[in-house]
Order: structure tokens, then sequence, then C-alpha cells
């Protein structure tokens, strides 16, 4: 059997394939927050919670209304993009204009609200949540035999990713909201709706984040409490990639996931803490992140 | 000199007095120990939060880490106790020199990322470390002697953590009012202009970090000697974003207010029991009686109303209303 320093090569290729999936997860995290932040200089600690809605919605929707998850698929990020536009519309916006650390902290006391009101309802203990039947089988790859739906969830994933990028960087929309990230007070006087653009921004970054949760419900078990370890682990990718562009967001949480997946070869007592390391170590050589520009 | 300047002074005193009696007012002294640990710890996590601005959601860290260790100190390696506490505040210092070198050098929510990252190091290495126990904590950690003086009464500790709590409380009230005090406070108002007349900065926003470090330490370490126990819940994410709201309930930036946030915050878990059941009685709606075993969901929705509503805290907003002008801070 091959093997590269030691570690045989399927199992390598094996953690590869894992990580790139959680690395896709983790860039479109990343690429929700960053969205959120470029245009209202706000980070939604929420958005671990936004996630775990959208898992919880989809294993709803099958539980209670024995909707597929194609449906969840389409619905669940809807419902949740509705909810964060609820939340930026009565509570995020009366925080306008002042010290940011008060939307931060008013989005962790909305998680511990969030988790607190499913884990009344649902307990801590995670449900399975089976995936479509289409995407039911596995692939066999040659190295390790994958199941098609990891195929698929990394796949939607890069897609919405990539969508997120066309749509910020190629269209009108999406130049406005550049716009407004460089100068909100010029783009209102031009005579565009900011306050709007603001708050279907936030739906969307949420609704990108719901998306992420139905994508991850039948990989990882569903439960209450499932966003709320990884949003930090959001957070450090976020701080090593820099707040400033969007690619930036994509291309570190992709490194960081593939990254993650080799440390559990290599070294696996670490693998949990090593983009907090790796965070430590960008922050000593380039404080403002790896893609990002010093504000 | 009004009734409104004194108005601290005498909540001051009277919390004191309060403080003293309270044993022999039938409150259980654990409960009161307990009270005085996050008090200490608010205070602490004050002394960076409401002087340089900067708020660290890694707080839990410093506290749980010196918990942990004055604990292993105790039980495995038969330190007597001040040598533990002091073993606990030196591991918080060391923790806090890493993340507050790490962390001083951004801003804002920046900063508030940095170290909450920081502190999950620190939470996955509790996780796995076998001293710490694991999912299972530490247990059995001995209360041991203080110069002698058997600790094993729960009336004698509560007076030796009365002393700690008022000894640390006054030594803070005195850094914040010092030179060094009213340099950091001059960083958070002005940085670049600060940096100008020639101080820097994130020289003395770390020292700040560090006394906070280290009485954050203290308080985990007298939490752990007090209940004989430690658990991952000190250095989860959750105990740094309960330390946050006890401070903000009890006003972000003044003397009394994190003592205020601490007693009130306690309690409040405390009866929670009672109140669901009240809530329960009262609406007849059984969801209510849930909220017992869900406190963490009640900080949520106090901490939301409070950032939306009540952003000064108690003592700020009877400064804001009451209070002596602005300029000094009460």
């Amino acid at each position: 059997m091959a093997e590269i320093f030691g570690i045989p090569v399927p199992l390598l290729l094996g953690q590869l394939m894992l990580g790139l999936m959680n690395g896709a997860f983790y860039a479109m995290l990343s690429l929700g927050l960053a969205v959120i932040f470029g245009l209202m200089d706000e980070v939604n600690f929420a958005h671990g919670a936004f996630f775990m809605m959208g898992a919880m919605f989809a294993w709803m929707g099958g539980q209670y209304f024995h909707l597929g998850f194609w449906w969840m698929l389409l619905l669940a990020p809807l419902a949740v993009g509705l909810f964060g536009l609820l939340v930026e519309r009565l509570m995020l916006r009366r925080l306008r204009g002042m010290d940011p650390i008060y939307g931060l902290l008013l989005t962790f006391g909305l998680t511990l609200l969030i988790e607190g009101l499913f884990r009344t309802f649902f307990g801590v203990a995670g449900s399975p949540y089976n995936p479509p039947a289409l995407l039911g089988g596995t692939l066999n790859l040659g190295f390790m035999y994958l199941p098609t739906y990891y195929v698929f969830a990394m796949a939607a994933s890069l897609a919405a990713c990539f969508g997120t990028w066309f749509l910020i960087e190629r269209t009108k929309l999406g130049s406005y909201l550049r716009a407004g990230t460089e100068n909100p007070a010029l783009v209102q006087a031009f005579g565009i709706n900011f306050p709007l653009l603001v708050m279907l921004t936030f739906a969307f970054g949420s609704a990108l984040a719901g998306l992420a949760g139905v994508l991850a419900a039948p990989i990882i078990q569903v439960s209450p409490l499932m966003g709320s370890n990884l949003i930090i682990v959001v957070f450090a990718i976020v701080v090593i990639g820099g707040m400033g562009s969007v690619m930036g967001a994509i291309v570190s949480g992709l490194a960081l996931g593939v990254i993650e997946g080799l440390t559990k070869v290599f070294y696996a007592p670490i693998s949990s803490t090593v983009v907090f390391i790796l965070m430590a170590l960008v922050l000593t050589v380039r404080p403002a992140g790896l893609f990002g520009k010093e504000k | 000199m009004s009734w409104r300047h004194q108005a601290p002074l005498y909540l001051t005193w009277l919390l004191l007095l309060l403080a003293i009696v309270a044993p022999w007012l039938g409150m259980y002294p654990v409960l009161g120990m307990r009270m005085m640990c996050f008090a200490l710890f608010a205070c602490a996590f004050n002394l960076m939060a409401g002087y340089t601005g900067l708020i660290s959601f890694g707080h839990a860290a410093l506290f749980g880490g010196a918990g942990y260790l004055t604990g292993l100190a105790l039980t495995s390696w038969g330190w007597p106790t001040p040598a533990g506490i002091a073993l606990g505040i030196f591991t918080a210092l060391a923790i806090g020199l890493v993340m507050g070198m790490l962390a001083v050098r951004r801003y804002g929510i920046y900063f508030s990322m940095v170290t909450l990252a920081l502190a999950q190091i620190v939470y996955f290495y509790c996780l796995q470390a076998n001293f710490t126990g694991g999912e299972d904590g530490l247990q059995g950690i001995p209360r041991g002697t203080l110069f002698g003086l058997s600790l094993q009464s729960d009336r004698v500790m509560y007076y030796v953590m009365l002393v700690v709590f008022v000894a640390s409380w006054w030594f803070i009230r005195r850094i914040v009012r010092s030179p060094f005090g009213q340099i950091v406070q001059a960083v958070r108002e002005n940085e670049p202009r600060a940096i100008s007349l020639g101080y820097r900065a994130n020289r003395y926003k770390l020292g700040m970090f560090l006394l906070s470090a280290g009485f954050a330490g203290l308080a985990g370490a007298m939490k752990a000697v007090i209940m004989g126990f430690e658990t991952l819940t000190d250095v989860h994410w959750s105990t740094s974003g309960m330390v946050i709201l006890l401070t903000l309930v009890g006003g972000l930036g003044t003397d009394l207010g994190p003592i205020l946030g601490a007693v009130l915050i306690t309690v409040l878990e405390e009866k929670m029991g009672t109140i669901s059941r009240f809530l329960e009685h009262i609406t007849g709606i059984q969801w209510f009686a849930s909220l017992n075993d869900n406190v963490s969901m009640v900080n949520g929705a106090i901490f939301v109303l409070c950032v939306l509503l009540f952003r000064r805290g108690i003592v700020g907003t009877f400064n804001a209303r009451w209070g002596p002008a602005p300029a000094a801070s009460g």
C-alpha cells in the first residue's frame, strides 16, 4: 500500500475529501458573516444559531409536515432568512450608529435565547435526518467509498458560494452593496434605499446560514446545540481570512477545512484547535488577516 | 456634597454591612460565596471592558484555567491552599499574557472574536487533558487551611472570601483611579492622541488585560477551593458570556455595577425554580416549568433586553439620571 510520510494514501485522501467538505461549509458560513460585516460592520454571533435553525426546520418539516428534503432545501433557508430580516428590522436597526460591540452582544444573547428555546422543545439529543433517496447511495472513488450525498452537499455549498460571489461582484445589486460598504451616506444620497439594502443583506446572510444548516442536516446529527461550537471556528476562520473580501472568506474557509482534515491524520489531538492555533499565528504576522485590509 | 454624590459610598457600606451579617440572617454561605466569586470575576472583567472599552469574550479561560490548576495543585500535589491559589493566579496571568499579546493588536469586535477563539483552545485542552477529568471534571478539591485556620466550616470560608473580595475590589478601584488607570482610559477615549503624547497604547492595554486576568484567576481559584470541584462549564464560552452579562446588567465601567449584576443574576438563577413554578401557576402554561433547567435561555433574554433598552445597566442608569457629572466616574 502506498504511503506518504508513513500515512496510507487512502486514509490521507479520505480525510482530504472530508476536509474539503467541511471547508465548503466553513466557506458558506464565513461568507454569510463577511457579507453582513461588510455592509453593517456587524458581527452576527447568531449565525451559528441560524445554521442550527436551518437544520432543525428541515427536520421539523419532515417530521410534522412530511415535506421532503428538496422542499426543505428551499423553504428552510427562506424561513431563516425571514427570521433574520425580522431580527435586523426589530432589533439590530435600533443599534445602528452605536459601537458594533452592542450588535455582537445582542446577537450573543439571541443565540442563547434561540438555542434555549429549541432545547425546551426538542431536548439536547440529536436526531438523525436521512438524505433524499436519490442521493442515498455511495460512490466508489477508488481510494474510499464516499456517500453520494457528501458529494452533493459539497457541490451545492460551492455553488452557493460561487453564486454569492457572482451576485456581489458581478451584478448591479452587488455593486450597490459594495458601494454601501465603502460609503453608506453617499449611496443613500444617490437615491438607494440603504436601510432596505441592509435588511435584505442581513436576511440573505442568514438564509445562507440556514441553507448550510439544511445541507449539513443529513451529515451531522440535528440538535439545538449543533451550531454553538461551529460558530467560534467560523469566527476564527473569518479572523484568519480577514473581513476584506468575499473571495477571502471562501478561500480561507476551504483551506482551513482541508488543513483541519489533514491534522486529523497527522496529529489528531490538536485537530479541534488547529484553526485557533493558526489564527494566533496569522495574527502575529498579519493582524488584519490574510486577505484583509487594515481599517 | 449632596446625597447624590454620596450615594455610591452609602451603597458600598450598606453592601458590606449586608455581606457581613448575611450568614446570620439565614443566607446559605455557599450561595454568598458563589455570588462573591462571580462578583470578583465580573469586577476583573470590568477592569478590562469598562476602562479600555475592549470586550473580552475569553475570560472563562482565565477563570476556569485558574480553577483547574488550583484544583490540581491541592488535590494531586498536596500543595497548601494559598500556594494553590497563587498557582491559579499565575496560570491566569500566563494565559492572559498570550491572549492579551495577540488580542490587543486588534480593536472592537475583532478583539472579542480573537479572545473567544483563543479561549476555545483552553477549552479543548481542558476537555482532552487527563488531569481535568474531562466531562466529569475535577472532584474532591480539599479546602485545606489558611495560615493554620481550617477552612472546612462554610462560615469561616465565607469570611475569608469576603476579606479576599473586599481587598480585591478596593485594589481594583485603586487601579482605575491611579495614573496608570487614567492613562488606560485616555487611550480608550483617543488612542492616536495618547500615542502622540508618548504613551505606548498597546502596553497599557496589555497591562490592564493582565491585571484583569490576575483577578479573574483569583476568582476562579477561590471558586474551585470553595466549591471543591471544577468542571468544564467554567472554561466554556457560555461562562465568558455570563460575566459580560453580569457586568452589563450592573453597569459597565462602574465600581459597584459588577457586584450588583452578579448578586442579581446569581439570585435569579438560584430562584429560577420558584419563579418558573410561579409563572406556570398564574398562567397555567406548563412550558414555563421548563425554564428551570434552561437558565441560559433566560440569561439570553435578559441579554437581549439589556442591550436594547438598558445599555447603561443599573449603576450607569442611576448615575446618568441622578449621579454626579460624568467626569467623575462613580
